[in-house]
């Protein structure tokens, strides 16, 4: 085998490109949906402990797809950043496209400098007192923010659940709509070997890991959803 | 290539290990812990201080109160400092001592607790809350030594006991738990002199608040340092419950009517007291007049009839 000598910056890229969206499409797909009181998260998840959404301030949430280690490691970074800056300013300073951009670089920085990209893609809410001003960044693994609206998939078919979840998608969906989409979606979008034409399954509530941004709540905006009122969500369609 | 030149978060931040935020502030920017400061040699300046906070166990719960004076020598610095807060969701701390330390160690005591929640994803048991409290009083002791000591009441509520439990600290970090009630601060000796008469087991919260305000009202009788309800400007201690269903501040209207009914149970007692004194005067004065013109100095009847009259007079207040 021969050793290359020279590979062109182009062709360097690429190939960490691929290397990193290829880890990323091995993992199941988490979806963010907008509904009128918060910002709902959802995955399907076996695991209670291992969590890929989670709280980083009183109103900013995280989500995340890909190696688990990495995006474990930049959520620890994360939460020391706003604690940090709301400890150093105030509560009311930690905002998500700080943190975004905080991120953007991070994983810029580790993309074109380091011999390895991390294999992640991560979003970042905040939700607002009005549905206007909520703010939802999506970004990849080489450093590039998204500004997004409405909703939001990353993972394994993000393409084709991004796709399906714009089209059912509206404002002013309720917690139980946006959560029905989401099971909808994921049980559709989440198995690669399913056909066209078979009926999508909906992922059973003991398999799905929720968490909402709650628009009205006083100060930490961000509660899990146990099973149990999943469940009871789920069943008020 | 320097791994810090760049935008991307520093090092520190990406180091996996610890879930304590004052950890990380100690190796990532230690100038921003209270304690991280070194101060000139010498006495520090006069500086406002916290004075009394009362805490009080209760079947299934604890209450803790703290009044709203702060001094800076025999001036009032503040009438509406407050001086009991949250420490998370089943906590409450109270702060005695130089206030602006003091509220900047509890401020980094909420981030601590808080941080290490959303980090592990799981609260602190009582003890570990505890004993984070006590190192970080630990760390403050330099500055307590210039002066500056900050010593707070520690209160909560243990889920794996189902009980409210109380914690006491002094300036070199030490924790003692405390046993159905407590009080730290400058009027501390007169509110624990009350809460000793006052609480019995199984009180309700209700009775809890009650013997805790009633405490600090007896801390502000005779400590200087302690502010007293003030009707006037309508500020009433600080006053929280926390028990199974969590941190739960008591509203103004509640402790309003609570300190009214105390003042006017204090009054009644103090006019019967009055009255009773005057009345007990006129009768011994009286038989004396009529049974004994000169009696002796250690008189028996005398006595018993003075010391009837003051019984008879005070009656019964409540």
């Amino acid at each position: 085998m021969s050793m290359p000598f020279y590979v062109s910056p182009e062709q360097l890229m690429k190939d960490r490109a691929d290397y990193a969206r290829k880890g990323i499409a091995r993992g199941r797909s988490v979806v963010v949906l907008q509904y009128d009181d918060g910002i709902a998260f959802a995955t399907q998840n076996p695991s209670r402990a291992l969590h890929k959404i989670s709280e980083i301030y009183d109103r900013i949430a995280f989500a995340a797809v890909g190696k688990y280690n990495e995006f474990e490691n930049l959520r620890v970074a994360g939460v020391r950043y706003a604690d940090l800056r709301g400890y150093s300013y105030d509560r009311s300073d930690v905002t998500a496209r700080g943190l975004a951009n905080a991120y953007a670089q991070t994983l810029g920085t580790v993309f074109t400098t380091e011999s390895k990209p991390l294999e992640v893609e991560l979003v970042v809410a905040e939700v607002a007192d009005e549905p206007a001003g909520d703010q939802i960044y999506r970004l990849s693994y080489d450093g590039s923010v998204a500004d997004e609206h409405g909703v939001v998939a990353m993972g394994g078919q993000a393409e084709e659940l991004g796709a399906r979840l714009r089209e059912e998608w509206h404002e002013g969906l309720t917690l139980p709509e946006v959560l029905v989409l989401a099971t909808r979606a994921l049980g559709s979008g989440g198995e690669p070997a399913e056909g066209e034409g078979s009926p999508p399954q909906d992922v059973p509530a003991s398999q799905l890991e929720a968490a909402v941004l709650e628009r009205t709540s006083r100060r930490r905006a961000f509660r899990r959803l146990p099973t149990a009122t999943l469940e009871q969500l789920l069943g008020r369609r | 290539m320097t791994p810090e030149a760049d935008a991307r978060l520093p090092r520190a931040f990406t180091t996996p290990g610890s879930a304590s935020f004052v950890e990380f502030l100690a190796a990532h920017d230690p100038g921003l812990l209270p304690a991280g400061r070194a101060l000139p040699a010498g006495d520090a300046p006069a500086a406002p201080h916290g004075t009394t906070i009362v805490a009080v166990t209760y079947d299934g719960g604890v209450v803790m109160a703290g009044d709203r004076r702060a001094t800076a020598g025999a001036m009032i610095a503040s009438r509406e400092i407050e001086k009991v807060f949250p420490a998370d969701e089943f906590s409450a701390v109270g702060i005695a001592g130089s206030a602006g330390l003091a509220l900047e160690l509890v401020r980094l005591y909420q981030l601590e607790l808080e941080h290490y929640e959303k980090i592990e994803g799981s609260l602190l048991s009582l003890d570990g809350k505890a004993n984070r409290l006590s190192t970080m009083i630990r760390s403050n002791l330099g500055l307590a030594m210039q002066g500056l000591a900050v010593v707070p009441l520690f209160a909560g509520y243990d889920l794996d006991r189902g009980a409210g439990r109380i914690f006491s600290y002094d300036v070199t970090g030490g924790r003692y738990e405390e046993h159905d009630h407590h009080s730290v601060g400058s009027g501390s000796v007169f509110a624990r002199g009350a809460l000793k008469k006052l609480w019995r087991p199984g009180l309700d919260a209700a009775g809890a608040v009650h013997v805790a305000v009633e405490a600090l009202y007896d801390a502000a009788d005779d400590d200087s340092a302690t502010g007293g309800p003030d009707p006037v400007r309508r500020i009433w201690p600080v006053v929280a419950t926390v028990d199974a269903e969590g941190y739960r501040r008591v509203g103004d209207d509640e402790l309003a009517a609570l300190a009214a009914e105390i003042v006017a149970e204090r009054t009644a007692a103090n006019d019967a007291r009055t009255s009773g004194r005057r009345a007990g005067t006129a009768r011994t004065s009286a038989t004396n007049a009529a049974d004994e013109p000169r009696p002796a100095p250690h008189d028996q009847d005398a006595d018993r009839a003075r010391g009837t009259g003051r019984a008879d007079a005070e009656g019964d207040p409540a």
